[in-house]
């Protein structure tokens, strides 16, 4: 018999951050394998353009493609408007030389300016939407005259969140970090071996000055990553708020995503027959 | 001693001709390696998985499936009898399944010895096969020239009933072609869902003392990565061989089937199930149909036709 009270074991709680971590090495070779196949293996291209914006999204997205298909096939892009930060294209320098990476400089500020001119009054989210639309101009553009893909640089957070512009950030045809969330994107980061600067600055779209993502959205990276993770697997608010969010974080996440479904979809087509594409008529993507 | 070779592939999403093209050097490297006796293709092998709409216009009867991949080891310069296993999309008299056909393929004569029809239909999340496809009605085990074996297809092994009742209807050797779409990056050395699959297919090894031939697909389909992994596990579930997740390539054993009877003379699991069996099957409590069921799914039909 035991002798006095006998040792409790408590169950610990959810954590909701366990579903965030990442093996890192696991992480980039699947990537790596990824893209590999995406370009090499389904499409027979060699070269990849990137839009490298000083930013940690688009760095991780580099590092995966040198891995994927050698740096001299890297094209990295970094396309300043008049108003962004200086620090943004040293950062995007950091990149390009830990890579050895092909890098070329194109200002949009004409481009933009060439629309905007007729538009004075357009407010900063309308000019913000008219930039990264530009810039994907430039990114197809450069594709085709370099016989390169496209690749995206859009992570889960802000893909669920709705934080970017549609036909824009999002319009790349392959995204290796897409599925990642922004905090599992600084994990890859570290496990790659990017510049700590650049993990360590805060996330801007650098569209206006004094711009951070957080301040954007009104909650860390981490606590949305946190929120997130549980809502997307299905656990009601009541039980997120248990894991340790205040309701107020809660609801402004889940705002967010149900306030932007559309935007993680196609355009929406009136279906008038039993032919609708993607609606009868189903092929996937790789047929 | 049984010759098993596992062969994991990518194929080309939808281009039949390609992919039994591909087939065929794969057979004449199996046949110059030294012939097995028995030669695993993963689920959908032919056609690749993810297919939607597509699957009516890529489907075969199981007999004209059969007859391609005879003449394709007839052209690999194949010599005598080879047994094989291979997924496929079944087209059975307009009604379609996702199906595995065991045959036994030879120069003069080609036997269909069993199809199975995939009973568990993922129809979730990534998974859309109900959509499109018909489920089997019945598993059955079936005779081979090395012992009894039966088949399964990918989600019918995650239900630990199915080789159960795989196991005491007797079968000895599990097949398992399968399509594998990769989740999970947290793992200590590869994606979560392949451990979770070894762990599975370990623990119906150990629990009925029979040994488990599993082939993956390998490779993407639009973004979705199957994790290949194939393997044999023995009677007592230890891994004997594994592939990695990415990358075509052959898994070959040597496995003696009388190793069964050793692991399960040291743990006779299988036989107390038998015995206790009845018990529990005739709990009232238990959702199951009383009357006579009959088969439904036609299987029996294609066996009688040539076996």
């Amino acid at each position: 018999m035991a002798e006095g009270r006998l040792p409790v074991i408590v169950a610990k709680p959810p954590d909701p951050f366990t579903a965030l971590k990442i093996n890192g090495k696991v992480t980039a070779d699947w990537l790596e394998a990824f893209l590999h196949d995406e370009l090499i293996v389904r499409r027979g291209i060699k070269r990849a353009v990137i839009g490298l914006s000083g930013g940690i999204d688009s760095a991780v997205t580099a590092f995966l493609c040198a891995r994927a298909l050698g740096p001299k096939n890297v094209h990295a892009i970094r396309m300043p408007y008049k108003t962004s930060n200086p620090s943004s294209l040293a950062d995007a320098k950091l990149v390009i030389d830990a890579l050895g990476v092909n890098e070329r400089t194109i200002e949009i500020t004409a481009a933009v300016e060439g629309y905007l001119q007729f538009e004075p009054d357009a407010d900063p989210r309308r000019r913000g939407n008219v930039m990264a639309r530009a810039r994907m101009i430039v990114l197809f553009d450069q594709s085709t005259k370099l016989d390169a893909l496209p690749v995206g640089t859009g992570n889960k957070t802000e893909r669920m969140m709705g934080y970017f512009t549609w036909h824009a950030d999002d319009s790349p045809p392959v995204n290796p970090i897409g599925d990642l969330f922004k905090t599992q994107v600084w994990d890859l980061a570290r496990y790659l071996g990017i510049p700590q600067s650049l993990i360590d600055k805060a996330p801007s779209a650098d569209l206006e000055a004094d711009q951070t993502d957080e301040g954007d959205l009104g909650i860390t990276y981490y606590k949305a990553d946190g929120i997130l993770s549980l809502m997307l697997q299905g656990f009601p608010d009541r039980r997120i708020v248990e894991a340790g969010f205040t309701p107020e974080e809660v609801a402004l996440v889940r705002r967010r995503v149900d306030g932007t479904h559309w935007k993680r979809h196609l355009p929406t087509t009136a279906m008038v027959s039993a032919t609708a594409i993607n609606e009868f008529y189903l092929r996937p993507v790789d047929f | 001693m049984m010759n098993v070779a596992l062969v994991q592939v990518k194929p080309r999403k939808g281009d039949r001709e390609a992919n039994f093209a591909a087939l065929r050097e794969i057979f004449a490297q199996l046949q110059a390696d030294g012939k097995p006796d028995l030669i695993v293709l993963p689920e959908a092998a032919m056609t690749g998985y993810f297919l939607e709409g597509a699957v009516y216009e890529l489907a075969y009867e199981a007999h004209a499936f059969v007859d391609r991949l005879a003449a394709e080891w007839r052209a690999a310069g194949g010599k005598g009898e080879v047994d094989v296993v291979s997924g496929f999309f079944e087209n059975d008299r307009g009604t379609y399944y996702n199906s595995a056909v065991y045959a036994t393929l030879g120069r003069h004569e080609t036997r269909v010895v069993h199809v199975h029809r995939k009973m568990f239909l993922p129809t979730y999340g990534v998974f859309d096969e109900e959509r499109f496809l018909s489920r089997g009605r019945r598993l059955s085990a079936f005779d081979t020239k090395f012992g009894c074996a039966a088949m399964l297809i990918c989600e019918d092994a995650w239900h630990a009933i199915m080789p159960t009742i795989a196991a005491i209807k007797g079968a000895r050797l599990l097949i398992i072609p399968s399509a594998s779409p990769g989740r999970g990056l947290g793992g200590d050395a590869e994606l979560e869902s392949v451990s979770h699959w070894r762990d599975l297919m370990c623990g119906h090894a150990v629990e009925h003392g029979i040994f488990v031939l599993y082939a993956g697909l390998t490779g993407f389909e639009g973004g979705k990565g199957m994790t290949g992994s194939s393997c044999v596990i023995g009677p007592t579930g230890d891994v004997l061989a594994q592939a990695p997740a990415l990358g075509s390539c052959i898994v070959r054993a040597s496995i003696d089937l009388a190793d069964i009877d050793v692991a399960r003379a040291a743990l006779p699991l299988l036989g107390d199930l038998a015995a206790v069996l009845p018990d529990l099957l005739l709990d009232d409590e238990l959702p199951l149909p009383r009357g006579h069921a009959g088969s439904l799914d036609g299987t029996q039909g294609v066996r009688e036709r040539r076996g």
